[in-house]
């Protein structure tokens, strides 16, 4: 949105993330309900693990929709480098943000299950434990690093670098778990396909598909208070003067 | 719904394994809520900062500041929220 005191000419920008967002938040809800109906009344009782293995249909989806939401954000910091449109910038560092809580998710049902499963809450020498904490620890410092730097410019430049590096790592990261010598985590998922009953298959993929709906329809919601938040700011900029309506003080997320 | 939780396998929230499994799926709703609740006191911040920006435009507008365009514009406004 482009503003100027001189003459009240608004330019309001095109976009508008609440678009859509009820029938986004339906479709949510429906699948996730459907989800858990088919674990807790479709799917069988794993003959090894027995009932903890429901943990799988959450924690599983969780740690995939937080990896695809960090490749998300990179791909949409992309868009930022190439034409250095600030709404590019707030579209990832919302991805950035949701796929760390997700993974945040993702981690504490992966520690509750290893305890339920294997006796421990965390295993140090498991490759596919260790990188996703590597993956989230790095994306953790994602926030701290855009909070460092005080120019907006070169915050969403620097912010757009991070976010693809760290994107283009997750595979790369994955495809390396792939290649290691498995130790205790089971390898439901390989690049050959997955190693799952069909029940199993058709719960865990509506599931997966519940939890990307999820993070579609919070990464919108978020956007939309965002966008909205930031068109009264510079309304009121407008109206009153940049001064008044400035930011107390220095933020990581992009104004 | 009485179907429904008639029709619902056992959950064994008396062993282990239903605590933990129980404990996943509660982090989960958990994590979901917070969320929510956060947005919820953030939506509340902008109504307010929209309830202020009222009362600014209205002071100017008593006060003589508003012109024609910028009429036209707040229109505008109202128009595309």
């Amino acid at each position: 949105m482009q503003c100027s005191t001189s003459s009240w000419r608004i330019s309001t920008p095109s976009t508008t993330y609440g678009r859509g967002l009820r029938s986004l938040s339906l479709a949510t809800i429906i699948t996730i309900a459907a989800a858990l109906a088919l674990v807790f009344f479709y799917a069988p009782l794993d003959a090894s693990q027995g009932f903890v293995q429901k943990i799988f249909y959450v924690h599983v989806p969780l740690a995939i929709v937080s990896l695809c939401g960090f490749v998300f954000g990179g791909l949409l910091a992309i868009g930022y480098l190439r034409t250095g449109d600030r709404r590019w910038d707030m579209r990832s560092y919302v991805a950035i943000h949701m796929a760390l809580i997700f993974g945040v998710g993702g981690l504490i049902t992966g520690s509750i299950w290893a305890k339920a499963s294997w006796g421990h809450w965390w295993v140090w020498n498991e490759p596919t434990l260790v990188s996703f904490l590597i993956v989230l620890l790095l994306f953790a410092t994602y926030q701290p690093l855009r909070f460092s730097i005080e120019d907006p410019e070169r915050q969403s430049r620097y912010a757009s670098v991070f976010s693809i590096v760290g994107g283009a790592f997750v595979p790369l990261n994955y495809l390396a778990v792939q290649l290691a010598t498995a130790y205790v985590h089971p390898r439901v998922l390989t690049l050959g396909g997955a190693n799952l009953p069909p029940s199993m298959g058709l719960t865990f993929v509506v599931a997966l598909i519940g939890f990307a709906l999820l993070y579609v329809t919070l990464w919108k919601y978020e956007m939309a208070a965002k966008n909205a938040r930031s068109q009264v700011r510079r309304l009121r900029r407008t109206l009153l003067g940049d001064d008044i309506a400035r930011p107390a003080g220095r933020s990581a997320a992009p104004s | 719904m009485s179907l429904v939780v008639a029709a619902a396998p056992p959950v064994p929230l008396d062993s282990t394994a239903g605590r933990y499994v129980a404990a996943a799926y509660i982090v989960v709703l958990a994590l979901v809520l917070v969320y929510v609740a956060i947005m919820a006191v953030r939506a509340q911040h902008l109504e307010k900062e929209l309830a202020e920006l009222r009362r600014d435009v209205e002071a100017a507008r008593a006060g003589g500041e508003a012109d024609p365009e910028h009429e036209a514009v707040l229109a505008g406004e109202r128009r595309s929220v």
